[in-house]
């Protein structure tokens, strides 16, 4: 569990968060979404204790960053953002350093590093130096690193920057197993990432939260509606009867044609299904129904809004 | 504290994994054993007292070339965003990469040992002056290691770790030889300034704590400002 209160961090003049509050729960995938600089790696920075807070609080497992950070230290797992690992050591020695230093018993020091070596599929690449690994090998090598210790909390600073499609889907793959036993923290700017892994969405920007619920409520929008699109041939003006029909709230007309063609949107109150409906009004009133589909909102769309609205 | 070990190891295995330490003492058993054997057989006598005067000089600029990375490297890499998340406290980084260096040091200044051995070959030599004089010459490179490790913490850039580091060292060992230059009052102070001049009284045979607290405070000063300066972070 990490509680964050009220967090500000400001570098000299640049206030980097400014007033950030929220909670991860213990076996969340938390995706942190945010635009370059928005202030991602700055909040990580401050729950993984490499930063200090410059105000509020920061609590992990109730432990506070200020006073309690190294014990902290010992839950957390971290990728910092482009994987910065010792070139000149290869991936064994590098692993047994870590665990090492992340206070494995001498004894259990050699299964842990087995044991992260083979989630993260890098049995090939054992004796090659960290340097010479290619970018997609390196982010596995930050990921085994972050997970050797069998820390409850990950804390993953884009990781997925760098890799080829490929490679994506293997380590988002990877996370996503990891999430199943641990809590997960991942930034990105990816929206699709989100998408693909993530319980929750948090967005940032200018060192603001602007949005904190699911990944479904961000495709819901801002609007909080669903909306079908329907596009029918009808002799006279549906539009009046539409409205007239339980449930729907708003029909507005994107366009009309000769012929007697009508495209239309139509709210409804989220969670209900006004498809049906619509249909038997079509029935009813003898309409060709040549398209009905739910339009989501795209989380692209979602995002752009929120994040680029000064508010 | 539990930590400092395998920080040791580390940087031991990345002086000795890559040329670095091999060439540093290679070069530095090179130009001791220049100076030291071509005025030999000049002087004439079995003491080691020639590579006494030469090592101090040797030092300034060998203990910048072993400390410069140590810690500016991983600022400048990252490595030391994630280092610090791990259960390790700065000074813990500090003392480890130190006595890494410390060690590296300690094994190029033994390796002229070897002189020493020759020497008594040759005729009887002064077994407590020498040994004095190596006493001497390792608080004296401690000294300078911790000097080097504080450059290295202050910046990212190893060449200016390098030049800052070999500067006040330099420095250090000047101060008692432009002694005629300064008010008499000031003297004394310039004096228990001078790294050399604390170094002079141990390797003369005198083990005096004046001595000793200059060492020891260049290197818990050194040390203490190293872990200060990682804790400014941005």
């Amino acid at each position: 569990m990490i509680e964050v209160r009220d967090l500000t961090k400001h570098f000299g003049s640049t206030q980097a968060v400014d007033g950030v509050s929220f909670d991860i729960k213990n076996g969340e995938i938390l995706g942190f979404l945010g635009p370059n600089g928005a202030g991602k790696t700055t909040t990580m920075r401050v729950i993984t204790c490499y930063l200090p807070p410059s105000g509020g609080t920061v609590t992990v497992d109730g432990l506070d960053v200020r006073t309690n950070s190294l014990a902290i230290r010992t839950r957390i797992g971290y990728l910092p953002e482009s994987a910065p690992l010792y070139a000149d050591m290869n991936v064994v020695d590098y692993l047994l350093f870590v665990a090492e230093v992340r206070l494995i018993p001498a004894g259990e020091r050699r299964r842990a590093v087995r044991h992260a070596i083979d989630v993260c599929g890098l049995g090939g690449e054992l004796s090659k130096n960290v340097g010479q690994l290619s970018s997609g090998f390196r982010q596995r090598v930050g990921l085994a690193q972050a997970i050797v210790h069998d820390p409850p909390i990950l804390i993953l600073d884009e990781p997925t920057r760098g890799l080829d499609p490929n490679q994506i889907v293997q380590i988002r793959g990877l996370i996503k197993e990891l999430g199943r036993q641990k809590t997960v923290v991942l930034s990105t700017h990816i929206l699709s990432e989100v998408q693909a892994m993530c319980d929750r969405v948090l967005i940032i920007d200018r060192g603001k939260i602007k949005f904190d619920g699911s990944k479904e409520d961000l495709s819901y929008g801002m609007s909080g509606k669903e909306r079908v699109f329907v596009e029918l041939r009808a002799g006279g003006d549906p539009v009046a009867h539409l409205r007239g029909l339980a449930d729907v709230e708003a029909v507005n007309v994107v366009s009309r044609e000769d012929g007697g063609i009508v495209r239309l949107h139509i709210d409804a109150p989220r969670g209900r299904d006004v498809r049906a409906l619509i249909f038997g009004a079509a029935v009813q009133h003898g309409w060709t129904l040549l398209e009905m589909r739910r339009e989501t909102v795209s989380l692209e769309d979602v995002f752009r809004q929120l994040t680029t609205n000064a508010a | 504290m539990q930590n400092v070990w395998p920080i040791f190891k580390k940087e031991m295995r990345a002086y000795f994994a890559s040329p670095v330490a091999y060439i540093v003492i290679t070069v530095f058993l090179l130009i001791c054993g220049w100076f030291f054997s071509t005025s030999l057989f000049v002087v004439g006598q079995a003491s080691l007292r020639n590579l006494f005067q030469i090592i101090p000089f040797v030092l300034t600029f060998f203990v910048p070339a072993i400390t410069m990375r140590l810690v500016s490297e991983e600022k400048k890499s990252g490595t030391f965003e994630l280092l610090s998340t791990m259960p390790v406290t700065d000074h813990g980084v500090i003392l480890g990469k130190y006595l890494a260096a410390l060690a590296l040091l300690g094994i190029a200044i033994g390796c002229t040992l070897t002189y020493a051995f020759t020497v008594s070959g040759l005729g009887k030599i002064d077994a407590g002056v020498t040994l004095a004089g190596y006493i001497g010459l390792f608080l004296l490179g401690a000294g300078y290691v911790a000097i080097g490790v504080l450059a290295s913490s202050l910046t990212e850039n190893q060449i200016i770790a390098f030049i800052v580091s070999f500067l006040i060292i330099f420095a250090l060992s000047l101060v008692d030889k432009v002694l005629m230059f300064v008010p008499v009052k000031l003297a004394s102070v310039f004096e228990y300034l001078s790294a050399e001049y604390h170094f002079n009284n141990i390797a003369r045979g005198v083990l005096d704590t004046r001595d000793l607290v200059y060492y020891a405070s260049l290197i818990v000063l050194g040390l203490y400002f190293s872990a200060r300066a990682l804790q400014r972070r941005f």
